[in-house]
């Protein structure tokens, strides 16, 4: 059976699987649309947030990031882990109490304002629609690579399948194929990262091989990856950090964002109880654990794999020749993800670290240049072929690639197109609207949601990668706040929640837009985005925090001015705090 | 103040000492050992690097698990001994 036809069966077999869940898990009413009826096993919703959560970043990028940045860029790991830590205790089982369908509703409720649920709203919305972008385009890879159909094509494919399960089973239908996505993509990222963790040191577990010898050496495999790395002139891997201040801002940035985005804690609406929404937290960092902590064995694993895969007899012996390169780098080469340039017209592929530093050794041995740039992304997606691994096991990635991507459009596209019907419409334009009337406005909502994310897939902003953290820095520095005042504080009231979400929002963008452009338009930023030019050595990435600290302050400050807040508000406040009495999702 | 409205008040201030606590150790594995002490841990070797890697890239994790089923036990048994429980 050709490669081709292998991955048609995995990515076929899968998606007949979603379909059949979706069809048998139809939304009848608005609570089953935006809650799934409110009745999802802690358990099992753990499941789905983690689908959910884990998205083509964690599953394709990830790894890749890793692998490049070594030490420095374990931030990722904990920046988007640790924000559980703060989402099961600062946030969802009040939310969970407060038992309405979506984040603009306990905004709106608690700060008495229409102002204030539509500020949310429109950051919800921001948030979301910058990250689902990154799921399209993603999806579209995978396609793209897998099935061997244009990029766009890919997209479109997408598309589709998220529109049918999506619109038809609310966020019941999207519960359930998150479950089985979940499954597919853990079992995708792990098959293939066991068998390498085997290949290379002898251990079962990656997490462990991680941290143990590498067999062909007797070294331990960090050491030797040190060592590898640094004969071609690059920093070392587990190098220590210099500017320590930024990468705590901008693990607590990350943080902070996971805890805030709104499709995450929405999912902890579905939940029967209060006390299944602390535990549903927990089980949901068990399963996103699962992937991160096989992540940095995958990421070192596979540099290791790489650079000897490029360097048979060592780094300091000769590279191979161009004309001998495995059938895997040829095949990315049609993809234009790998690109080979002999500078040196010496027939080799030499790859290393072109840096001044590294200037005179590379003379020394006649380069002329770094000559084969591998794009970070497709270190997952290419990692089972490096390994030369059955080719089940490809399949079974380009299955897991989609699952993830896919899990988390749709996931998005529920936030956004509640927000809309929910918030939108039945909040503000139209409260008398019915339930049969509301659940048809949130399918419509869901289709042009759609509509937009595949067409902003197709002709992708330029700004992709810079837009992420977009998302992230809108939701530490606004959404996140606004959350947490209203359960904490009693005193915090419309007036200060309004000037605090925004003093943040605009602190953020404002800050991100100076380094990267205005509106992330070429050319327009006003200064260089490099680390001399950063307040304090702080990164545009990392602002998320500090403009969180902005809210706060800013909140506090006009509360404490102006007038407490109603009696009503009050009490709404002392009841989310309490579990008695929360039952099921209030009707509404 | 009445008995009940006393009795929510004792509740909630064992939440937010609860809360507190868990995040200091939520600090202390990821912005502690991981990051800013992670020079003072350096004499301490595991698998052909240091302490503060594993931190970083394994352990902080495995605290931050440990941590959110920690709450979720202490706080169902706190609903229970307050008698909040649904």
């Amino acid at each position: 059976m050709s490669q081709f036809t292998i991955n048609l069966l995995f990515v076929g077999a899968s998606f007949a699987l979603y379909f059949g869940i979706a069809f048998w898990a139809r939304a009848g009413s608005t609570k089953e649309f935006y809650v799934a009826g409110g009745g999802v096993h802690p358990v099992l919703n753990g499941m789905a947030t983690a689908a959910d959560w884990m998205s083509a970043a964690s599953f394709i990028s990830m790894a890749g990031l890793i692998a490049a940045g070594g030490y420095a860029n374990s931030t990722f790991l904990m920046g988007w882990t640790g924000g559980y830590v703060l989402l099961a205790m600062l946030l969802a089982p009040y939310l969970r109490k407060f038992g309405k369908y979506t984040v603009p509703d306990f905004i709106g409720d608690r700060f008495y304002s229409r102002t204030a649920r539509l500020v949310a709203v429109a950051c919800l919305i921001i948030a979301s629609v910058t990250y689902v972008i990154g799921q399209m385009t993603g999806a579209g890879v995978a396609f793209s690579r897998f099935l061997e159909v244009e990029n766009d094509t890919g997209l479109m494919i997408a598309a589709v399948v998220v529109f049918f399960y999506a619109v038809l089973g609310g966020m019941k239908g999207i519960t359930y194929t998150q479950v089985a996505q979940y499954v597919v993509l853990i079992i995708a990222y792990t098959i293939p990262a066991v068998f390498i963790s085997l290949q290379l040191t002898d251990t079962f577990i990656p997490a462990i091989g991680l941290f143990s010898n590498h067999t062909e050496s007797g070294m331990p495999l960090l050491q030797k990856l040190d060592e590898v790395v640094r004969e071609l002139g690059f920093q070392d891997y587990t190098a220590d950090v210099d500017n320590k201040l930024n990468m705590v801002l901008f693990t607590l940035s990350l943080m902070i964002g996971t805890a805030g985005l709104p499709h995450v804690i929405i999912r902890f609406f579905t939940v029967p109880k209060v006390a299944d929404a602390r535990w549903s937290a927990g089980w949901a960092l068990v399963f996103i654990a699962l992937l991160y902590l096989t992540a940095p064995a995958v990421a070192s694993m596979a540099r290791l794999n790489l650079l000897s895969t490029i360097y048979p007899d060592g780094p300091t012996s000769q590279p191979i020749e161009y004309a001998e390169r495995p059938d895997w780098i040829k095949n990315w080469e049609t993809t234009g993800l790998i690109k080979f340039e002999d500078k040196n017209a010496d027939g080799r592929i030499e790859l290393y670290n072109d840096t001044p530093a590294f200037k005179a050794e590379a003379t020394a041995r006649g380069w002329k240049g770094n000559e084969l740039v591998v794009n970070r992304d497709i270190l997952v997606l290419a990692n089972p072929e490096i390994a030369n691994l059955p080719s089940w096991v490809i399949g079974l990635i380009a299955a897991g690639g989609l699952a993830a991507a896919l899990s988390t459009a749709a996931g998005l596209l529920l936030a956004i197109s509640s927000a809309i019907s929910h918030d939108l419409i039945k909040g503000t334009i139209n409260p008398n609207i019915s339930d049969k009337g509301e659940l048809l406005a949130a399918r419509m909502a869901m289709f042009v949601a759609i509509v937009v994310a595949t067409y902003l897939g197709l002709n992708p902003p330029g700004f992709a990668a810079q837009v992420v953290a977009l998302a992230f820095g809108i939701a530490a520095a606004s959404i996140f706040p606004a959350l947490m005042m209203g359960i904490f504080s009693k005193r915090v009231n419309s007036k200060g929640a309004v000037a605090g979400m925004l003093a943040g929002l605009i602190s953020t963008l404002v800050y991100i837009f100076l380094f990267l452009g205005w509106l992330f338009i070429p050319g327009t930023a006003s200064f260089a985005n490099t680390p001399d030019n950063w307040l304090f050595g702080i990164s545009p990435l990392s602002f998320g925090a500090i403009g969180a600290v902005i809210n706060f302050s800013v909140a506090f400050l006009v509360s404490s001015m102006t007038e407490a807040p109603p009696k009503a508000i009050q009490d709404l406040v002392e009841s989310v705090r309490y579990p008695q009495g929360a039952g099921k999702a209030v009707d509404h | 103040m009445s008995d009940q409205n006393l009795n929510a008040q004792q509740y909630w201030q064992a939440n937010l000492r609860l809360i507190l606590g868990c995040l200091v150790v939520w600090a202390l594995a990821s912005y502690g050992c991981a990051i800013l002490f992670r020079p003072l841990l350096s004499g301490i070797h595991i698998g052909g690097t240091d302490l503060g890697f594993w931190f970083a890239q394994q352990g902080s994790i495995l605290v931050f698990i440990i941590l959110t089923f920690f709450y979720a036990w202490r706080m169902n048994k706190l609903d229970e001994k307050f008698g909040l429980e649904e």
